[in-house]
């Protein structure tokens, strides 16, 4: 199944005639003209794939049982390599020119760029995100470790299918157009169903594999159909071409009427992948379910990507026609509030619990999309990346407490604060930064999303958001209270032992949240020179040969 | 499409004269839906009009090769093919991918060249991983 996904993937770096430049004289001609492909702006993606599939072929060619320890750490270094592979590419995007001596500023300017014929942009939100997702894999490899060892899943499968959905991922952050926007989408979910059911041994786990699965592909089915409406409105599914149609037409008649209902197909997509209400009901059933180092993943990675896609496609490429959207994201919003809120009370399950609070946090991310701008997408990656933090660290903790005999009901944490402090005081901090209690980075997340919507005119939006947040607050503090307040209905727990992955990556992030929240203006200051952009692709007629890249297609091209 | 066919889809789209060119372009499928069920109701309708009705019970047996069948029609079978049916779809796929690819790889040359062999090998690499895995092996 997975394997099916990645020469699709392979096929982005190659010769995709779709993607030839708008407005060339050469198409229909006869003549192809191969994209120019600047092979560093893919390296952050090259470096997960390759890496998986060395993974998988070292580990299945090896004679003897390869440990759990070296996967961890390949995973874990690929993860880094990943970061670090991004990190030019954020030097590119600022016009650091200086420090890119060996990057010729011939062949590509400062500043954003495209490459592969326009399909994939680089500016400075794809890049914060491809980090973003970059340090959540290694912090969730980390986290999965002592996980799957206890679970006794051997095997290099969870951390090579971890990494295949992040480049998923990647692609999806990094995508200029509705088709490859797709093939990221797929890869990332793909991998991720295959990871829901990994657990052989639990039927739940492989319940919630098959239910996860079957939602997802027809969500999966309504996205590939609003592309293909959205393509028969505008003729393209280049973001570039669609932004400059909407630019230029009036649109009349039915094609609008195909447009808006394009966009309503592609929200569906989009609402099923970052869980909002009323295309939740997969999320706790699965989030129950699923191993918790998987539902860590799900919980982080799966929704930024998402979240990207949906800030590429909708405030991006169809800002210009907001006022249609806006108001259907305005309700998703406050469903995925109040509904995420309501339902996570009544829960006595930590997994769903968390997994409607997750509904919850979905809502205030799209008050950001919602606000349609600058403010807005800016917002929402200052609650991505202080989200990722925080549900990453609550679900680790909450892994812990379920493996060591204190199962995944609100009663097995009761009397945790006594027998083990640390690691009650550390799932604190998580619940009360998801909270949004100040100094964490939770308040500044919530704080940015509420500010965007007011800004943007939707005040009464931000009154919702404020008031779903109080009775949010209300049952992260009944987790909260059992741990500190109650006393054990049995034999209280021992001392759980942590491993040293484990507690890094609980370490890493606490550091962040509380990081964040002590000093935002480091993050806020990143994000404001992330903002996406739509680049035009450079004219391939007056575009300088490559020289620089060695591996540029220009120089491989035979014919 | 036949002669008579464009004929009756230039009639239908001048018909509809006041629907948009887009959903006008969508009249042929619907002539050619309802020419397909009008055909097989008609040649269904034909038969069941002109042929002779003698039941027996014999007639109403499942058909199995002119032995009479024995059990249910719910039976266990062997699922060992599942495996291989996956592996031969994923092959499958791969062809999808080659064929276009053919067509055309004058003009890539050897960009598409180089390009093909990385998607070979990335199969291939699966094929390795099902081979290691004893997925081949007929249990």
């Amino acid at each position: 199944m997975m394997f099916a996904t990645l020469p699709l993937l392979a096929q982005i770096g190659g010769p995709d005639p779709t993607a030839v430049p708008l407005g060339d004289p050469t198409v229909g001609s006869g003549e192809l003209v191969t994209p120019s492909v600047t092979w560093l702006a893919l390296l952050p993606l090259l470096v997960l794939v390759v890496s998986a599939l060395l993974l998988l072929t070292v580990t299945s060619l090896a004679r003897g049982r390869i440990g759990r320890g070296v996967i961890t750490l390949w995973t874990v270094v690929t993860g880094v390599l990943a970061l670090g592979a991004a990190v030019p590419l954020w030097a590119r995007v600022q016009g650091w020119d200086e420090a890119l001596w060996w990057w010729d500023p011939a062949t590509t300017p400062s500043g954003p760029f495209s490459t592969v014929g326009g399909a994939v942009g680089i500016d400075g939100f794809s890049v914060l995100i491809t980090m973003l997702i970059a340090v959540a894999v290694v912090i969730v490899a980390l986290v999965a470790d002592e996980h799957l060892r206890a679970d006794g899943i051997g095997g290099p499968e969870p951390h090579v299918l971890l990494l295949l959905s992040a480049a998923g991922g990647v692609v999806m952050a990094m995508s200029n157009d509705l088709i490859v926007l797709f093939l990221g989408l797929e890869t990332l979910s793909i991998a991720v169903y295959v990871l829901a059911a990994i657990n052989l041994r639990r039927v739940q786990s492989q319940e919630a594999g098959l239910k996860y699965f079957v939602l997802g592909a027809f969500s999966s089915a309504f996205f590939l159909y609003g592309i293909a409406l959205v393509y028969g409105a505008t003729g393209t599914t280049s973001l570039i071409g669609i932004e400059d149609f909407l630019a230029g037409s009036l649109l009349l008649g039915s094609s609008s009427v195909l447009l808006v209902l394009g966009i309503a197909l592609l929200l569906v997509g989009f609402g099923f992948k970052i869980a909002a209400v009323p295309f939740h009901s997969w999320s706790p059933d699965v989030y129950d379910g699923a191993p918790t180092p998987v539902v860590a993943f799900m919980a982080s990675v799966v929704k930024v990507a998402a979240f990207a896609g949906m800030v590429r496609v909708l405030v991006v490429a169809l800002g210009g026609f907001s006022a249609d959207w806006r108001p259907v994201v305005d309700a998703l919003a406050v469903l995925s509030l109040v509904g995420g809120a309501l339902a996570a009370i009544v829960q006595t399950n930590v997994k769903r619990l968390l997994a409607y609070s997750s509904i919850s946090h979905a809502g205030f991310i799209l008050l950001g999309v919602e606000a349609a701008g600058t403010q807005g997408t800016r917002a929402v990656l200052v609650y991505l990346v202080a989200y990722a933090f925080m549900v990453i660290g609550s679900f680790a903790v909450v892994g812990l407490v379920e493996r060591n005999g204190g199962g995944i009901t609100l009663d097995g944490y009761k009397g945790l604060g006594r027998s083990n402090p640390a690691l009650a005081g550390t799932l604190t901090l998580f619940l009360l930064a998801q909270a949004g209690v100040p100094f964490t980075a939770g308040f500044y997340a919530k704080f940015y999303a509420v500010i965007a919507a007011v800004d943007a005119g939707s005040a009464w939006l931000g009154v919702v958001a404020m008031l779903s947040a109080t009775i949010a607050a209300f049952l992260y503090l009944r987790v909260v209270v059992a741990m500190w307040f109650a006393s054990p209905e049995g034999e209280p727990l021992r001392p759980i032992p942590v491993s040293v992955a484990t507690g890094a990556a609980l370490v890493a992030c606490a550091v962040a949240t509380l990081g964040i929240g002590l000093f935002p203006d480091g993050l806020t200051n990143l994000v404001d020179q992330a903002d996406p952009v739509i680049v035009r692709v450079a004219d391939p007629s007056t575009a300088q040969p490559t020289a620089a890249l060695p591996l540029d297609a220009g120089s491989l091209e035979g014919g | 499409m036949s002669p008579t066919l464009s004929v009756l889809a230039q009639a239908a789209s001048e018909a509809g004269q006041s629907y948009s060119d887009f959903v006008r372009q969508y009249l042929t499928v619907a002539i050619f839906i309802a020419l397909g069920l009008g055909l097989s109701a008609a040649l269904l309708g034909i038969g069941k009009l002109l042929r002779p009705t003698r039941p027996q019970p014999e007639k109403y047996l499942t058909y199995e090769s002119g032995v009479d069948p024995v059990g249910t029609g719910w039976s266990q079978s062997q699922v060992r093919y599942y495996i291989f049916a996956l592996l031969f779809v994923l092959f499958d796929v791969e062809a999808v991918f080659i064929f276009p690819w053919a067509t055309r790889l004058e003009e890539y040359g050897a960009f598409g060249l180089v390009e093909m062999f990385v998607f070979i090998l990335v199969l291939a690499l699966g094929l390795v991983y099902a081979w290691r895995k004893k997925v081949l092996r007929w249990l």
